[in-house]
């Protein structure tokens, strides 16, 4: 776009130039298509080809996965590594068992982020200040130095290789809590207040009129803790030892283990694993990025 | 009778104030009416305290959830760790305090010098080529063309995708005989590799895969970045005279300074605390040439059983993670206190900002 603008500058007025410079774009774009595009497509595919090659591979009958040297395309649509997975016993129980543990948090995330966020936004106690500083500041404290008592504490609750192990750590993490309350401090008072003066308590004021208004914050906060853990693989593998336990992710990397000769059939539950996530990230693209771009970088 | 200064008619109470309150007539009115108000505002006071005393209650029930489970899973594992890491634990039997003796055997471990080294190496590589390949990207990526949200999409989706799918995906492509990657090579006629199965590459390949996967989030960050550069101050820059390579130099680049720093933190830490994908991969091998920080802590707590010298390991992280965050901050806050003093001075594009909207029309 700059190279237009500045050849018509030599010896020519200064008002010319700045009328070409600003037509410049505009002529442009006129183009049937841009250079640009020979950069970018061919990187675009290269960053899609790898899951491309997922799907591919997936679909492939386990002879042509084992041919050497393997073969690039399938020549037909074999659908074997998925009966394969979804016949063995283990995977619909894994897929459920990663659904159950998501489904609580993403929920509870929501109810005690919106409580705790409201009552830190709108809400005067003594040491509400204090009490924030220090929730923000676990946001700090890596995993793998809470990891070990964090085991020893579920071990005397009794919870170590139950589902419970897992939902009991991710119930409701400081980022929910304050992502909601910036969302809420960013609401204008007066609804709420015209709300109390009409005799409604908080919690109604907050289910009746704040939560209603505050969909983008919840959309948000829901993704990233689906996201986060539907994903995990540290914790699971910590806190679980039978397999009937397992989540996805800890049972794809396991049946990979031992089925490392069927490689359709792993492909085929690494299809499973990431598709869940995949609809999530292009359903909420929009929400998701705005998460990822404004709230993780001011924080 | 003697007329009260207002102040002492605040002390009485508002029912006994009332009941005087027809007998003072005239003279007194006055004075009798401040009073009133005071001791209104004395029982408003009193209420108001009442209600902030119902609200700390209620605002506490809407807290404690919260408070309970982040801190008690946060705060107490905290001070747990540093006591364990003074002792010696195997996760089932009464543990034994050793004084310093995990961090005295962690020094002179050979394990944990090579889990470090490896972990630097992966991190020198990682960050800063992500974070140019994801300055590169985002600013081709910066255009109103054509599919471009469709490139946008495709390049950032691998971010979503588990370290667990990554790893096993990649072990697939990657397998030295039945692998396409290999396949691919020896069609081209170029010699095939071991990938993960050598000790000399398995590093660089998990640094790859990464890259694949992390990338995109350095994208989606400048690009965000770049919709905040104003567009008054690339035009009136364009009017000086700067061509693509000025602007790119002078306006674009130090505008995004501030967030790189930010992205070098955040990648950091991440790569320091680089896990899963090793877990599906490698399992450290071959040869331990892939055994990270966070895979020896995991491998001495869960493995081995040794879980005092895994919480001394892990503190040994904690606190080099903190030491990137300080130091990280510190050039932070000089970054945009550049920034600042530049957006600042006079005769810099923003103050050129107008002429540019009066030439153009």
């Amino acid at each position: 776009m700059t190279l237009t603008s500045s050849t018509p500058r030599a010896g020519a007025p200064r008002e010319t130039t700045s009328v070409a410079a600003s037509l410049a774009p505009r002529r442009r774009r006129t183009l049937p298509f841009s250079g640009w595009h020979l950069l970018l497509a061919p990187l675009a595919l290269l960053f899609a080809l790898p899951l491309v090659w997922l799907l591919l591979s997936s679909v492939m009958s386990n002879a042509e996965i084992n041919r050497f040297p393997p073969a690039l395309w399938p020549s037909g649509i074999d659908l074997g590594g998925y009966k394969y997975v979804l016949g063995n016993a283990m995977f619909p129980r894994w897929f459920l068992n990663s659904l159950i543990v998501s489904a609580v948090a993403v929920t509870s995330n929501l109810l005690f982020g919106a409580l705790g966020g409201y009552a830190f936004a709108r809400m005067r106690f003594g040491g509400s200040r204090a009490l924030l500083v220090l929730m923000l500041a676990t946001m700090a404290i890596p995993f793998q130095l809470t990891m070990i008592p964090t085991f020893l504490m579920m071990k005397r609750l009794g919870l170590i290789d139950t589902l419970g192990a897992l939902i009991v750590p991710s119930l409701v993490t400081p980022f929910a809590v304050f992502l909601l309350r910036q969302f809420f401090l960013s609401l204008p008072r007066e609804l709420e207040e015209a709300a109390w003066l009409d005799g409604c308590s908080r919690l109604r004021v907050l289910f009746t009129i704040v939560l209603p208004l505050s969909r983008p914050a919840l959309s948000t906060v829901a993704v990233l803790t689906f996201l986060t853990t539907w994903n995990d693989l540290t914790w699971p593998l910590i806190a679980l030892n039978h397999d009937t336990q397992y989540t996805l992710q800890l049972g794809l990397t396991t049946f990979q283990g031992q089925h490392h000769t069927r490689w359709s059939a792993v492909m085929a539950g690494n299809v499973i694993t990431v598709l869940p996530v995949l609809l999530a990230f292009l359903g909420a693209q929009k929400s998701f990025i705005r998460s990822l771009t404004s709230t993780g970088l001011k924080g | 009778m003697p007329q009260l200064p207002a102040p002492f008619t605040v002390a009485e109470p508002p029912g006994g104030r009332r009941g005087k309150d027809p007998d003072q007539r005239g003279a007194t009115e006055a004075a009798a009416d401040a009073a009133d108000t005071m001791a209104r505002r004395d029982a408003g006071r009193r209420a108001l305290r009442a209600g902030r005393r119902r609200e700390s209650v209620t605002a506490w029930a809407f807290i404690s959830p919260a408070v309970l489970i982040i801190l008690g899973l946060s705060v107490l594992p905290v001070i747990w760790s540093l006591l364990l890491s003074f002792q010696a634990n195997d996760l089932v039997t009464p543990s034994r305090w050793v004084g310093l003796d995990n961090y005295r055997a962690l020094e002179a471990d050979p394990h944990f010098g090579q889990a470090v080294r490896n972990t630097l190496l992966y991190t020198v590589l990682y960050v800063p080529l992500s974070l140019v390949g994801g300055l590169v990207l985002a600013l081709a990526l910066n255009r109103r063309i054509r599919l471009v949200g469709l490139y946008r999409t495709l390049i950032f989706v691998p971010f979503v995708v588990s370290a667990t799918a990554q790893g096993v995906l990649f072990s697939f492509i990657l397998d030295p005989e039945f692998g396409a990657a290999n396949s691919l090579l020896s069609r081209l006629g170029l010699s095939t590799q071991g990938f993960l199965t050598d000790p000399g590459q398995a590093l660089l390949v998990l640094v790859g895969i990464t890259l694949w996967s992390g990338t995109g989030f350095c994208v989606v960050v400048y690009l965000a970045a770049l919709q905040d550069v104003p567009q008054s101050l690339i035009e009136a820059a364009r009017l000086d005279g700067a061509g693509r390579r000025h602007l790119l130099r002078h306006v674009t680049l130090p505008t995004l300074a501030p967030i790189s720093v930010f992205l070098v933190l955040w990648q950091t830490i991440q790569s320091l605390q680089v896990f899963d994908l090793v877990y599906v991969t490698t399992k450290g091998g071959p040869l331990g040439s892939t055994t990270v920080i966070v895979y020896f802590i995991w491998e001495q707590a869960f493995k081995s059983f040794t879980a005092g010298y895994g919480a001394a390991a892990a503190y040994v992280l904690a606190v080099a993670l903190c030491l990137v965050g300080v130091v990280m901050r510190v050039v932070r806050g000089r970054a945009e206190r550049r920034e600042g003093a530049r957006a600042e001075q006079p005769g810099t594009p923003s103050g050129a900002a107008p002429r540019t909207e009066g030439a153009a029309r």
